[in-house]
């Protein structure tokens, strides 16, 4: 049977050639800055005057952290009872206020490290910020759980320390696990941050040195280790780079799961749920961003930093922050799906309580900043408008403020025994104790944008496209025909080494 | 002055510039000699002729170390040292023993992945004849340089010197020792 169809068709049904689409290439430095102003730029934030406006919010920030201060120091000489949380509630604020801590650090090490495997070059300017934000969230977190032990100058009991009882720790509860997470991730935070600052310490070194400063040039040359830039260094830095990024991965993933099997170990209803671990993670990367627009926004703006934080790096930020948000939503629906699902009394009780208990406005805070705000950020228009971004950022922020508050407190407040239900109510001395941790992160966040550089230099000029040593024009001397077989060529590298031996 | 100089030093003005340039000077048979960029250049390894960093094998030989750490030390502590009876689990296991074996390995490989680094560099330096070149400081800004070191067998401060002309280098200058 010959088919009509065929003989007619002249042209075939594949094209004979498809032309690649070009798409264009993000714009990662505005402007097409060079390397030069690239330094210049980040260097004169630290060499600079002191602006004033540094100054009256350094005195805030101090003032605000006062309050944390005060109110450990009343804790201190008095007791625990001070602060608001008694049985059954025995898990208050301060718990809280630790997780709500430790999740904003989570963006700071998911844009250094995970951004950094996948390759998203746009966290160059954000990343180094974002991981000073990090070690900061991380100090402010550490306070709550070291003082809620009771008697904080035994605190060292948490580590695995001879102590005169000659009785170890318990490794099998999630709380000691806790202990190493959070150290774990506070020391790892620090030498990342830390290393990937070295070639931009060398820079403020041997700008400082000459201008004439010398002893600001000692100080950033001593921790710059004497840092020269040799590639043979390179090498081995951005190796080193790469591993700690690698481990660090594992490693934000796996606090936060630490943290969440606090609950998720435990037998409360509304805690003792395996969706516990990805939906904390998600939730910590969430408000992580919130925290990192609402830091980054105003610092973009005082600083002029528009090429190097760009309408790109917002969208960007403002898309994760819906997705994991997006995230955080599914988690809340099927948290009540389970609890329908799993047909145990004490869980559907504990869900239809959260939501419609004595703290049923703080779930609907919760569920309206966690999940309704970041709908916003389907829309260009609004990620276009710092300034809605940026206050939708702190909505965020507080939303996940109030999911640990939710989490924690309505389950605990109302579990099996209704004859043993309670209401929590912070005290003064809760509310001066968080509220001062603002001020304890803003005081080292600024002294951080005075005295360390803002952004990763040597990263940042390292995606400009004149980086790329083949995407230049030909000028002629050195030209050798290599470009075109790639950047990576391990073969020519051995090739040439072996040459070298057989000279010698 | 009578003290032999470090090293020919040359001025590059871009990355592809200096990337062509290493690459002459590795065919050339140079062992002693170094590039220096404000940022890793793409590609500057093979251009140079650099085998694979070896960090990665001390930073695995620190997570096992990491890894067996955690496990003996809660076998010790709980199950060995002082028995301890907690809800009528195991003295050991290594399920529970997992979490912090596990972050355990992560800040032991951390700390052998910086260190190693930094031994690997042969850093801390904080005196270095290349540091002492006046316009050193725009190698951490924006300009890239090459040097060939004096202790290199084919050394030769006339034949280094034209070498390093011909493949574009400008203001070419001998490093004080």
């Amino acid at each position: 049977m010959s088919s009509p169809v065929q003989s007619t068709v002249e042209e075939p049904a594949i094209l004979r050639e498809v032309k690649p689409t070009v798409l264009p290439r993000a714009v990662l430095v505005g402007h097409g800055r060079d390397f030069a102003w690239i330094t210049d730029k980040i260097c004169s934030i630290v060499e600079g005057k002191t602006p004033v406006w540094w100054w009256w919010c350094f005195a805030v920030a101090c003032f605000i952290a006062s309050f944390t201060v005060a109110g450990i120091t009343y804790l201190v000489s008095t007791g625990v009872g001070v602060w608001g949380h008694r049985s059954p509630v025995n898990w208050g604020w301060p718990i809280v206020n630790f997780v709500f801590w430790i999740g904003i650090g989570h963006a700071g090490t998911l844009i250094s490290a995970i951004l950094c495997l996948l390759r998203q070059k746009w966290r160059t300017s954000i990343n180094r910020p974002a991981e000073a934000m990090t070690i900061f969230a991380v100090v402010c977190a550490g306070i709550f759980p070291v003082f809620h032990v009771g008697r904080v100058w035994y605190a060292w009991f948490l580590f695995p320390l001879p102590n005169s009882n000659e009785i170890w720790q318990n490794y099998r509860s999630p709380l000691e696990w806790d202990v190493f997470a959070v150290s774990t991730y506070g020391t790892v935070s620090v030498l990342f941050w830390y290393i990937g600052m070295i070639p931009d310490l060398a820079t403020l070194r041997d700008r400082f040195a000459a201008a004439g400063k010398k002893t600001r040039a000692w100080l950033y040359g001593f921790f710059a280790m004497g840092w020269r830039g040799s590639n043979r260094h390179w090498s081995n830095y951005e190796m080193a780079y790469l591993i700690l990024a690698g481990i660090a991965t594992p490693l934000v993933l796996s606090v936060h799961t630490i943290v969440s099997f606090d609950f998720a170990v435990s037998l409360i209803p509304g805690w003792h749920t395996t969706i516990f671990p990805p939906y904390f993670v998600a939730g910590a990367i969430f408000s992580g961003f919130g925290m990192v627009l609402t830091l980054m926004l105003p610092l973009r703006a005082i600083y002029k930093l528009e090429d190097l934080i760009t309408q790109y790096h917002i969208d960007c930020m403002c898309k994760i922050t819906l997705a994991t948000g997006t995230i955080v939503g599914y988690a809340y629906a099927m948290e009540f799906f389970i609890a329908w699902y799993g047909s145990n009394p004490y869980e559907g009780f504990a869900f239809i309580n959260r939501a419609f208990g004595p703290y049923w406005w703080s779930y609907w805070i919760m569920i309206s900043c966690n999940v309704i705000t970041p709908q916003f950020f389907w829309f260009k228009k609004v990620r276009n408008n710092t300034s809605l971004v940026w206050i939708l950022s702190i909505f965020v922020n507080v939303g996940m403020w109030f999911e640990r508050f939710v989490i924690i407190c309505t389950s605990l407040a109302r579990d099996f025994l209704p004859s043993s239900w309670g209401y929590f109510s912070p005290t003064v001395v809760d509310i001066f104790t968080f509220f001062g941790t603002f001020g304890v992160f803003s005081v080292l966040f600024l002294l951080f944008i005075r005295f360390l550089p803002l952004m990763a230099m040597a990263e940042l000029k390292a995606v400009t496209p004149q980086a790329d040593p083949h995407a230049e024009p030909h000028t002629g001397h050195g030209a050798t025909g290599h470009d075109l077989t790639g950047p990576a060529r391990p073969d020519q590298g051995a090739q040439g080494a072996q040459g070298v031996h057989s000279h010698g | 002055m009578a003290e032999p100089a470090y090293g020919l030093i040359a001025t590059f003005r871009t990355p592809g510039e200096v990337m062509h340039a290493a690459e002459q000077v590795r065919d050339a048979g140079y062992r002693k000699w170094d590039v220096i960029s404000p940022f890793p250049i793409h590609g500057m390894d093979g251009a140079m002729g650099l085998n694979r960093s070896r960090v990665p094998r001390i930073s695995l030989a620190g997570g096992i170390t990491g890894f067996c750490t955690g496990m003996s030390m809660i076998f010790y502590m709980d199950a060995f040292d002082y028995k301890l009876t907690v809800g009528g689990k195991p003295f050991f296991s290594p399920m529970f023993a997992f979490p912090v074996s596990y972050e355990l390995t992560i800040l032991f490989t951390a700390f052998a992945t910086i260190i190693g680094m930094f031994v690997l560099n042969g850093l801390p330096m904080h005196y270095h004849p290349v540091l002492n070149y006046d316009q050193m400081r725009r190698g951490t800004d924006d300009l890239f340089f090459i040097v060939i070191e004096a202790a290199d067998t084919r050394y030769n401060a006339a034949n280094t010197r034209a070498l390093l002309e011909k493949i574009g280098g400008s203001e070419i200058a001998e490093l004080e020792a």
